[in-house]
């Protein structure tokens, strides 16, 4: 039997929570991540950080991209790291993307999000970004 | 990477409830990984108990949001379940965006719902081998019901009666889709009709027609496919819709079909797997080389090469 010629795909887990309607950002880099060979696991909107990381740990994601435009993400993504580590699972990194000021993420990158993308970051470089953290350099 | 499948302290650790290991282990027999034969191997006696109900029809019908209201459905009714939605997936890269994952207003610490989504490309061994592996991993972890969301038009290689016990068609009430049924050959599968998105104009009709059309057809095995109307928006008849997955699940049950059907389906997937391997030796096989040769000279037809090909390596006893 043929097995394991290739590399398995990473998988990535793209949340948009928080109460705003807008993903179209978030499908965008999910696309693109798509179109880089990857199986994106897209959790749809407003889901809750306990959902994410329920999620995160069911599809067995090598990583978590969360997107946010509402502002919320200083109660949202410290959450999501924070139960990640209850479930034993922070070795799945998290990276963000939105509309997030420098000081918060500093802050958040203290925090343990591994990378912070704002509205000007090219794919290119959130697909480079992502499969370097998925464990994947080239 | 992700750590291959530690075993048999996996099998344990499924056994024991362990998500995280679930998950790993899934993974595993996506990818073909070899170690996860042992904890499969250990596993597998706990397996034959749960309810496998496969969901499929063609795309956008609804059936993610029919299993969303089913598990709600199921766990007011204090049952386990877990779903394996295997999407299609993007043929231009290799990657695939699988779908808004099936949305749950579950409690965060239910325990009692695990969701899994599945890339239905280019898995090593096939996805029919990868989602039977992937289902009874599922009910070796303990869940009562496990119920298969699949793509049903053609494109997909998982033919859910291989794995189902009981087979949903979802449909939607629009005209043509009587005649899409027919040709896609998902009458012949469905032991329960769903006509979901009722709350739009036609479902009585698209509802009447399917009945008609289970009422002419000649019963399979005995059973009469049922038909139900759904709606997830607000949800209605979600409870009719159990109830005659139930019924067909007690049929099985009580013709002693159950044990007959698993025969069925283990005996197909036992020569699948047979089948794959030899076709791997063939393929590697010096003679089918010089057999090739000939057919390209024109000089020998294909199915003549296979019989002699045939014939040499399995001589009639
Ligand atoms: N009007 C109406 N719309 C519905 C109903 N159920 C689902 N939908 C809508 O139909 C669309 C597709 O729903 P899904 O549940 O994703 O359908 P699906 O069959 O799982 O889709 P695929 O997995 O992509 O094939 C969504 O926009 C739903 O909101 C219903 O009962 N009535
Ligand atoms: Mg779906």
């Amino acid at each position: 039997m043929v097995r394991q010629v290739k590399q398995p795909p990473i998988r990535v887990l793209i949340a948009k929570p928080g109460l705003d309607g807008h993903d179209r950002g978030a499908k965008i880099v999910a696309r693109a991540l798509r179109d880089a060979g990857m199986e994106v696991i897209y959790a749809g909107l407003r889901q809750t950080p306990e959902a994410i990381v329920q999620a995160a740990i069911e599809e067995d994601v090598d990583l978590v991209g969360v997107s946010i435009l509402s502002g919320a993400h200083m109660a949202l993504i410290p959450r999501i790291v924070q139960l990640l580590k209850r479930e034993r699972a922070s070795d799945i990194p998290v990276f963000a993307g939105g509309i997030i000021p420098d000081e918060d993420a500093r802050r958040l990158k203290k925090l343990g999000v591994r990378a912070i993308f704002g509205p000007g970051a090219s794919l290119e470089e959130i697909v480079t970004t992502a499969r370097t953290l998925a464990g994947r350099s080239t | 990477m992700k750590g291959t499948a530690r075993l048999p302290n996996a099998a344990q650790a499924v056994r024991r409830g362990d998500r995280r290991a679930l998950a790993r282990l899934i993974t595993a027999v996506e990818n073909g990984d070899r170690n996860a034969e042992p904890a499969l191997r250990a596993l597998y006696p706990f397996t034959g108990h749960a309810q496998i109900i496969g969901i499929t029809g063609p795309l956008g019908v609804g059936k993610s949001s029919v299993i969303n209201e089913l598990i709600a459905h199921l766990r007011g009714l204090g049952r386990t379940v877990a779903v394996l939605a295997v999407d299609p997936s993007s043929p231009f890269s290799g990657g695939s965006v699988l779908g808004d994952r099936i949305r749950l207003d579950r409690a965060p610490e239910d325990s009692g719902v695990f969701i899994r989504s599945m890339a239905s490309r280019g898995h090593a061994g096939g996805v029919a081998i990868a989602t039977r592996a992937s289902v009874r991993l599922l009910e070796a972890a303990g869940f009562d019901i496990v119920l298969v969301e699949t793509v049903g038009s053609g494109q997909v290689d998982v033919e859910i009666r291989d794995v189902a016990t009981t087979s949903v068609v979802v449909l939607v009430p629009h005209l043509g889709d009587e005649v899409q049924t027919l040709k896609a050959g998902l009458f012949e599968i469905a032991d329960v009709f769903c006509v979901n998105k009722s709350d739009l104009p036609g479902a009585e009709r698209a509802e009447k027609h399917l009945t008609d059309l289970a009422g002419t057809g000649r019963p399979r095995n005995g059973w009469t496919a049922r038909i139900v109307a759904t709606s997830t928006s607000p949800p209605c008849g979600i409870d009719r819709l159990w109830e005659a997955i139930a019924a067909h699940e007690a049929f099985l049950d009580a013709g002693g079909r159950r044990s007959e059907e698993e025969r069925r389906r283990l005996a197909k997937e036992i020569a699948g797997r047979v089948r794959d391997r030899v076709g791997e030796r063939i393929l590697e096989d010096p003679a089918l080389h010089g057999l090739v040769d000939r057919v390209i000279a024109r000089t020998l037809d294909p199915e003549t090469a296979a019989r002699e090909l045939y014939a040499e390596r399995f001589p009639p006893r």
